[in-house]
């Protein structure tokens, strides 16, 4: 048989997936969105044009609060997360005796399931029996937080959750920087580089492709963020302490398939879509002026 | 960015912490990775203690104990497994891992192998494509999705959880065509002159030298499908068919549960992963790296 005809018998099941799972959606999606669909409905969907959107935009209050809880989420969790990962890893770069067992066990929480996670802190963070709040009481405070109870400290709950799992970022970090070439260093303290210039010199713009890379997958997954926000707020759908931790994925399920608003559901999801879309757009254009790629040798 | 592999403990030398006393540095950095470390074990060793309490016994005490000391009652396990029936969510999650794995390793290699291996007209825009769909955010497609596989009676089933693993994941094509590039092409010409078609170079030379890029992707669709919340929690109606992580979060639900009960059966939800985790370790590492240099 033919060359490329083989290639493109191989190549069936991705044709296949792409039309049945990818075409096929996409282009209903579109249509969806602009029906005023319901998960269980008597009647036949309505086609109701621009409306859903129209209504997202002027009169859902809901919308722009999950929109701004993901986005302080994304402001405030990416750059303590990326430094966080990036002290750790500067510490399991080190060359000692035992580091591959530090970097095993820190990589832990990254593998398990974040649903396992959440019910795990959930015991952890309970305000009045929590160990965290022991440890709290212990180190003097004397009014420590309720956490997921506090609309103010909801988030700061989620996020040392977060930082529990920031061993996840450390291995990616620590592969960036084995892969920095050591003559880099030896080159820089024949010229009498200090440690700090060395890092600001070398490290950072060699681990850029790193950095940028992190951040991409940090904002990815906040706009996903689901799982254990789920659990953490209870498990129906809910928002946590006056919706403190309703984030766009939240809201979506709860309007999807809570309320059964599958209309308006799908067209919060093109919404975040689009978003999301712009948002990679924006950090490419960035990645041209700070990420600094070695040239190919 | 090619010389990756055998390079681990190699790093650069890195900023030693200035103004430290040379003997002290070592020390510093145990003291920070043993303070880190005891950050992640503690609570598991509180949830282990917690498990092996009897119902009896508070599962929050103060000072709190990290350790399992006092009590070694197993039969919370028991309970977990057999009363909260997580044997039985555990088996039916096994059953999606068995269909998942294996459809997206024989499918992802299947699609990577004309990319990596044979000439055909559109390759590369074709291969620009997959890239694109890699990038391509999940949520738009769910409740469209959705909707389908409610109309063709799939809901309540176990179909939309792993049949679209059949149809090739774009990560998974796009590693294993890396690797089987770096395979010699001269191997396919002398199977070729031997008279041997594509499949059986596909199947009896490439596939068997693609062991360990398959086995990556095999542990990251593993820990993906076992770890997976929402497929479960929008699929699925009936408890009887819930995979562990939404039997999990239902449980926590449950008025009057046992928290002992709940903490084993979270140790059941975690231990599985834990395992291929700690056999596979190295090779899913330089998955994850390779991901984070290439990506």
């Amino acid at each position: 048989m033919k060359e490329e005809r083989v290639a493109f018998l191989f190549l069936i099941p991705w044709f296949a997936g792409l039309f049945f799972f990818l075409a096929v959606p996409l282009v209903y999606s579109l249509y969806i969105s602009m029906t005023d669909k319901r998960l269980i409905s008597a009647g036949k969907a309505q086609f109701v044009g621009l409306q859903n959107y129209t209504y997202m935009f002027t009169s859902d209050a809901f919308f722009y609060k999950s929109l701004f809880i993901t986005m302080k989420w994304i402001l405030l969790s990416t750059p303590l997360f990326l430094v966080a990962g990036l002290v750790i890893s500067l510490f399991l770069n080190q060359k000692y005796f035992g580091m591959n067992v530090f970097r095993t066990i820190l990589y832990i929480p990254a593998v398990v399931s974040g649903v396992a996670v959440a019910v795990l802190w959930l015991q952890l963070l309970n305000p009045e029996l929590g160990v965290v709040n022991y440890a709290l009481i212990k180190l003097g405070v004397d009014n420590p937080p309720y956490w997921l109870e506090d609309p103010q400290w909801a988030m700061p709950a989620v996020m040392l959750m977060g930082l529990w799992g920031v061993g996840g970022m450390a291995i990616i970090y620590l592969a960036g920087l084995q892969n920095i070439p050591p003559h880099l260093y030896e080159a820089a303290t024949i010229d009498g580089a200090g440690a700090w210039a060395k890092f600001r010199h070398i490290t950072l713009p060699m681990l850029s492709p790193t950095i940028f890379f992190l951040v991409l997958n940090a904002i990815i997954d906040s706009l996903l963020f689901f799982g254990p926000l789920f659990v953490l707020t209870g498990g129906t759908g809910g928002g946590g302490p006056e919706n403190s931790l309703l984030f766009y994925m939240l809201y979506l399920y709860r309007v999807a398939f809570v309320q059964g608003f599958m209309g308006y559901g799908t067209a919060l999801a093109w919404i975040l879509t689009i978003l999301g879309v712009l948002m990679v757009i924006v950090m490419i254009r960035l990645e041209r002026r700070f990420v600094f790629y070695e040239s190919e040798e | 960015m090619a010389r990756t592999e055998g390079r681990t403990g190699l790093g650069p030398p890195l900023p030693r912490f200035p103004r430290l006393p040379r003997i002290l540095h070592p020390v510093f950095v145990y003291a920070v990775l043993i303070l880190a470390s005891l950050f992640i074990l503690l609570p598991v060793g509180w949830m282990l203690t917690a498990a092996l309490k009897p119902a009896t016994a508070p599962v929050f005490t103060f000072p709190p104990e990290w350790f399992p000391t006092e009590y070694w009652h197993w039969q919370t396990f028991r309970d977990a497994l057999f009363k909260e029936e997580f044997i039985r969510y555990t088996a039916n999650s096994v059953f999606l891992v068995v269909m998942t794995v294996t459809g997206a390793v024989l499918s992802s290699s299947l699609i990577a192998f004309p990319f990596a291996r044979l000439r055909f007209r559109g390759k590369n825009v074709l291969f620009t494509f997959l890239i694109a769909t890699m990038l391509l955010p999940a949520p738009v497609l769910l409740i469209p999705q959705f909707l389908l596989f409610y109309q063709i009676g799939w809901y309540g089933t176990y179909y939309p959880l792993w049949v679209p693993a059949w149809a090739g994941n774009a990560f998974f094509i796009f590693l294993m065509r890396q690797y089987m590039r770096s395979i010699p092409i001269e191997l396919d010409e002398a199977a070729r002159v031997d008279g041997a078609g594509y499949w059986t170079i596909y199947w009896r030379i490439v596939m068997p030298l693609c062991v360990p890029v398959l086995t990556v992707a095999a542990v990251f669709q593993f820990i993906g499908t076992w770890n997976d919340f929402f497929g479960p929690l929008i699929y699925l109606d009936d408890p009887e068919k819930f995979t562990v992580a939404l039997a999990l979060s239902r449980l926590v639900q449950k008025v009057g549960t046992e928290w002992n009960e709940v903490m084993a059966a979270n140790l059941i939800v975690m231990l599985p992963v834990l395992l291929v985790y700690f056999f596979a370790q190295d090779k899913l590492i330089g998955g994850i790296a390779n991901v984070g240099l290439k990506g």
